[in-house]
């Protein structure tokens, strides 16, 4: 890109660096000190509480655990979306937009929906008590059925999420151009075959962008967790809220904010670097 | 769509510029916080004193405000009403107006001087004027006590006999039926500080990992088999008793109240569960301060004059369930949700074997931690299932720690100390 | 669209009839499928806020529309504090959108357009904002809040909101102006006209469906923010933030009702910017 005059991309983004240094990394300095320091002095005290506490393990296997099983499934179910949905022709609007639905709503609401439907008293039981399959309200949210909780979380989760993955993979899908497809027919491809080696590999910079954000998202879980399961399924922004506020303790709450960002980050650096979008298909 | 974006722009615009100063007297409370509660403060409590804002929050989130406002010096509260333990941090921080002079009056007016005195927080000067107060209690519906074994008293159980119950409902109804709000936003930290500890052990911190302390938890790992596992989900147990999900259940007055006002002849109401020590219980005192710095304490002053009147008391008791801290009668045409109550309440203080437990004193802010100490030991021992004198070994050593941290004396119904309380 | 529906008609030509109307059949339960997955439970959580208190404890619960009424949900809205927090949502809303755009399309217009030192870093900047969860920060952010006066304005709250909403505009736009051959505004520079009016008269045009879908995202984000927004305001509650404080402690009813009012304004953002929707995520639509 040819141009002499160097200044003007600084010019166009310093608006938002100086908004983003006020507002974000000012107190984001603030924050890693309190949790790097203990009544001024460096220290690693807080880190040491935030490792030795009894829900520390397990909120961090949790997250890694619902990311590992949301994350892909997400992905999956907007590959079909995607692939459906190129099939429709009239309809093909409102069909999206109802898919997109939930990309709009809060993760206080999808909670309060998923209670609506797996609580005691909710539809599910009703279900399956109507199909005969309990005789009475069981309960899924407990302590005692961390499965199920675990998949009830995860399906809730699912709901809610796929949506962006779906957009940005039927963004990709768009792209790719139909040429290539008619190419790949004539040569007697499969579908499959299609599917694996000529759409996958073309999505892939929608694929990456999907995967970064969802996972940065799927490790910030936690107002769908704490409607469904309160604390019978520590999560690491949970725990950090509680060290928050019902702890009152800032340091460990800081700690926990800086361990999520350093997964985040590097889940973000594992993905640039295990899907490598071919520079040339940069714009 | 230009359209939508540009409305949204005037829109936001003129709301910025629009919000008007008001010259009202901010009230920010703990207490009193669901729809229902905080309408009636806001159309019947708070009806004649003027303008007077009534705004809820949750305890986190008052904390976070208040000590945001203390560092940045400049105010926007001018009352607060919160739990006595809510506002400790503040009076540890020197952030409350002394209000001795409104005490003194009260004391004139009848409030006795013992509920007055929890007021100062350990200090010399009064940090809050008490506004309700309330307790725990335990809630069944009727068809349960079809299920009571024979001869038991329901207004003097044991824990054996609540066992021995508990079996029974689940045998025969083929459900575990009691309830805890072991929930996140349930109060069960104060069942084991003001309920369990003293009944078993005779104390709360002294005794945190002895014998005594051990033995109870194998009592509650056992009557726990017969509790509802969704109680981890419970934080107010007037849903599951309304929603039919337990049949007993053991909660804050305010939080069982919907439940027993909703049809009070499909319920009784008793004291907790005695053990070999006596029968725990815990006094719950919501206070009224005002922040140093407040914009309009002359307003604050008239509003916690106005809400300790004995007429304001009564109306607090009969429509939110919290009762008064005056020495004032409650009527006899209470609500009679509200009236089985304080029934309850009156026979936990009454009863023989009462041992009343205060709430902690001098924990500052660290009174979320204290809480977890025990929320943590019962996670790992009854949840869990890890060996009891191991955790609590664990357990002991953090509060210890904590004790040490903060300088906190013990407090009843533990001996008094000489420095911070020990852990035995 | 219609090209791709055609391929896919031909492919199918191609076969028997029988195999044909089967696929069709699969095809279209599948998209049913998907969408009462996604509708079913919206349509149940609307029940339980029609339902009232006695709606939530029914045992067993029909999941048919029997004994509901729209008073609850009117009860709901008639609640003190209610309409003016939806009127404070909006501002916030609005301001969000406001500053996300004006901040964010240039730089997405720099990152898109030039090379430059620093882009990495900047792309790494807005990357944090996104790593980091924001309720942590409220505590510093309130302390120079109050500090600024800006605690418990909808100013303040737009600001923080405008944090989370900016980088996503930035990298938004950055697509919607790849989007934009360079070549016409090229083209513009020949026929004499500067940068500025080059950018206004070809590329806004071009880009102005995407920037209004972006808009509506940010509008979104800002909507259904919780934390950040309970903790910096006290009397100038947004919905969100508002409902957190009443309803976690409400009977059942009352969350089901506050729950679908928090979905129902984003059907509706959703349904107005449908078209734009596919358009925003177009990294490069050669």
């Amino acid at each position: 890109m040819t141009n002499n005059r160097s200044w003007i991309p600084y010019l166009l983004i310093l608006p938002s660096v100086a908004f983003l240094g006020l507002l974000f990394v000012v107190p984001l300095v603030q924050t890693i000190w309190l949790a790097m320091s203990d009544n001024g002095m460096p220290s690693l005290a807080n880190a040491e509480r935030m490792v030795n506490d009894i829900n520390f393990a397990r909120s961090v296997r949790n997250t890694f655990l619902l990311t590992i099983v949301v994350v892909p499934v997400q992905l999956c179910i907007a590959l079909v979306m995607g692939t459906l949905v190129a099939k429709v022709g009239r309809g093909r609007e409102t069909i999206l937009w109802i898919w997109t639905i939930p990309l709009g709503i809060s993760d206080l609401a999808a909670g309060l929906v998923w209670l609506s439907i797996l609580q005691n008293t909710g539809y599910f039981n009703s279900a399956l008590f109507g199909l005969g399959i309990i005789e009475r309200q069981a309960s899924w949210l407990s302590y005692q059925t961390p499965v199920a909780l675990f998949l009830a979380i995860a399906i809730a989760e699912i709901w809610r999420g796929t949506a962006i993955v779906m957009v940005i993979i039927v963004a990709g899908l768009n792209q790719v151009p139909k040429e290539f497809r008619e190419a790949a027919e004539i040569f007697g491809a499969g579908p499959w075959t299609r599917f694996w080696r000529i759409t996958l590999p073309l999505i892939r910079p929608a694929l990456q962008s999907a995967l970064i954000l969802r996972t940065v998202l799927a490790f910030e879980v936690f107002a769908v967790v704490y409607a469904l399961g309160g604390r019978n399924f520590p999560v690491l922004v949970g725990e950090a809220y509680y060290w928050q506020n019902q702890n009152q303790n800032y340091g460990v709450a800081a700690a926990y904010a800086v361990l999520i960002m350093i997964i985040s980050l590097a889940a973000t650096l594992v993905y640039l670097k295990a899907i490598k979008v071919d520079p040339e298909r940069l714009p | 769509m230009k359209r939508l974006m540009s409305f949204g722009i005037l829109a936001s615009t003129v709301l910025a510029f629009a919000s008007p100063v008001l010259a009202q007297t901010v009230f920010v409370s703990t207490q009193l916080r669901p729809i229902e509660e905080a309408t009636v403060v806001r159309e019947e409590l708070l009806q004649d004193v003027g303008k007077v804002d009534y705004v809820v929050e949750e305890p986190p989130q008052f904390a976070v405000r208040m000590e945001a406002e203390r560092q940045a010096g400049k105010h926007t509260v001018s009352l607060v009403g919160a739990l006595h333990g809510e506002l400790s941090p503040l009076a540890d921080k020197d952030q409350l107006e002394p209000l001795d002079d409104l005490a003194t009056k009260l004391a004139a007016a009848g409030m006795p001087q013992s509920v007055l005195d929890l007021g100062k927080l350990g200090k010399s000067n009064q940090q809050y004027i008490p506004w309700m107060q309330a307790t725990y209690v335990m809630a069944a519906r009727k068809e349960a006590l079809e299920y009571l074994p024979a001869g038991i008293d329901v207004n003097a159980l044991t824990y054996d006999q609540l066992i021995a119950w508990g079996k029974k409902l689940q045998e025969e109804t083929g459900q575990p039926q009691i309830g805890f709000p072991a929930g996140p936003k349930g109060l069960m930290a104060r069942y084991f500080q003001g309920y369990f500890y003293p009944s078993f052990t005779g104390g709360v911190v002294r005794t945190f990992q002895n014998a005594d302390a051990a033995a109870g938890w194998e009592k509650l790992k056992e009557l726990w088999t017969y509790v509802n596992p969704n109680s981890t989900n419970y934080d107010f147990m007037q849903e599951p008793l309304a929603a039919g999900e337990v049949m007993v259940a053991w909660d804050h007055v305010a939080r069982l109240k919907s439940a027993i006002s909703a049809s009070p002849d499909d319920y009784v109401v008793f004291p907790a569960p005695a053990g070999p020590k006596g029968r725990g219980y815990m006094p719950v005192i919501a206070g009224l301060a005002i922040p140093k710095g407040a914009p309009d304490a002359a307003g604050a002053t008239k509003v916690i004059e106005h809400l300790t009147t004995p007429d304001v008391q009564l109306l607090t008791a009969s429509r939110v369930g919290f009762f008064p801290t005056l020495n004032v009668q409650l009527p006899e045409d209470l609500d009679p949700g509200v009236a089985l109550l304080a029934g309850a309440v009156t026979a936990t203080q009454a009863s023989k074997d009462a041992l009343i437990s205060l709430l902690p004193v001098g924990l500052g802010d660290k009174g979320g931690e204290f809480n977890k100490v025990y929320m943590d030991a019962f996670q790992r021992i009854v949840l869990q299932n890890e060996p009891i004198t191991d955790v609590l070994k664990a357990q002991g050593a953090t509060m210890t720690k904590l004790m040490t941290d903060t300088k906190a004396p013990c407090w009843a119904p533990d001996a008094k100390s000489d420095g911070p309380c020990p852990v035995e | 669209m219609s090209s791709q529906a055609m391929t896919a008609q031909t492919t199918t030509d191609t076969n028997t009839a029988g195999f044909v109307s089967s696929r069709r059949w699969l095809l279209w339960s599948g998209i049913a499928a998907l969408c009462a997955w996604v509708l079913v439970p919206i349509y149940l959580v609307a029940l339980g806020a029609l339902g009232g208190r006695q709606g939530v404890y029914q045992w067993p619960k029909t999941g048919l529309p029997t004994g509901i009424s729209i008073d609850p949900f009117l009860l709901f809205l008639r609640t003190e504090g209610v309409v003016q927090s939806f009127l404070n949502s909006l501002g916030a809303a609005g301001i969000t959108v406001a500053l996300s755009i004006i901040l964010g399309a240039p730089a997405g217009y720099a990152l898109a357009r030039y090379n430059f030192h620093g882009k990495d870093s900047y792309r790494l900047l807005v990357l944090l904002t996104r790593a980091f969860p924001l309720a942590i920060l409220a505590l510093p952010l309130t302390v120079s809040f109050i500090r600024l006066g800006l605690y418990d304005t909808i100013v303040g709250v737009g600001l923080i909101h405008t944090v989370l909403a900016l980088p996503f505009a930035a990298l938004v736009t950055q697509g919607i102006f790849l989007g934009v051959p360079k070549e016409l505004e090229e083209a513009a520079w020949v026929f004499g006209c500067t940068r500025v009016q080059a950018f206004f008269k070809v590329v806004v045009p071009l880009a102005l469906p995407g920037i209004v879908a972006t808009a509506v995202f940010a509008f979104v984000i800002s909507w259904n923010e919780v934390f950040a927004a309970s903790v910096l305001t006290v009397r100038n509650r947004t919905l969100t933030a508002y409902l957190l404080t009443v309803l976690s402690e409400s009977p059942m009813h009352y969350r089901f009702a506050g729950g679908l009012m928090l979905i129902l304004p984003s059907v509706v953002f959703i349904f107005a910017v449908r078209r734009y929707l596919f358009a925003i995520w177009g990294i490069s639509s050669k």
